[in-house]
């Protein structure tokens, strides 16, 4: 798949995300790397930022869509 | 069938120290996250007990019913669900890596024994 749904995806969980990247790790389409800053991370554990993201693309994730995700998460504090 | 492999996953995460759920085997890993999760916990010094999720599909069903994480691998020590790669690379990174094994397992958690892989299938 394009990157584009995926950035769509996660522009709606993530409204007020300062950064939100996402590239195709070796341009088969299904091998991401995605990067969010948000301050919906601040105070949470690595774990539960991972689990937003995860929540986030929950549907390419379990049709197969995203074969290998790679997450990036940082606060804004 | 489902629930008996439901009970042995659940098993291997509460009675292994450090469980790593990984696509291949320590020897031939099948996997780009899943070696770089093995080479994170190998560098901290874990006692890795391994579990291939690839001759069954269920495995993978039942794991992630399990952690609620859907991605492969998941990293469990002492019971408790760490992540997957890039958690355990960053967490090895800053050291704090070593801090949840030592909190979890105790300051002499280092193993010198090699990893081992464990079958949940019957």
């Amino acid at each position: 798949m394009a990157t584009d749904p995926l950035r769509t995806l996660l522009e709606h969980a993530f409204p007020d995300a300062s950064e939100l990247k996402v590239e195709d790790r070796t341009g088969g389409g299904d091998h991401f790397q995605v990067t969010v800053t948000s301050p919906r991370f601040d105070g949470l554990t690595l774990l539960d930022q991972h689990r937003l993201v995860n929540d986030a693309l929950a549907e390419p994730l379990r049709d197969g869509s995203i074969h290998e995700l790679r997450i990036t998460t940082r606060g804004t504090q | 069938m489902s629930e008996e492999l439901r009970t042995r996953i659940q098993e291997v995460i509460e009675h292994e120290p450090v469980a790593l759920f990984m696509k291949g085997t320590p020897q031939f890993v099948m996997c780009g996250n899943s070696d770089r999760a093995l080479r994170a916990l190998r560098e901290a010094g874990a006692p890795v007990t391994a579990v291939d999720v690839l001759p069954d599909p269920a495995i993978r069903q039942e794991l992630s019913a399990i952690s609620g994480w859907p991605t492969i691998p998941q990293v469990f020590v002492g019971g408790e669900l760490i992540g997957g790669a890039d958690i355990v690379e960053e967490l090895a990174a800053t050291g704090e890596l070593e801090h949840t094994l030592e909190a979890a397992l105790g300051a002499d958690y280092r193993s010198s024994d090699s990893d081992r892989t464990v079958s949940v299938l019957a």
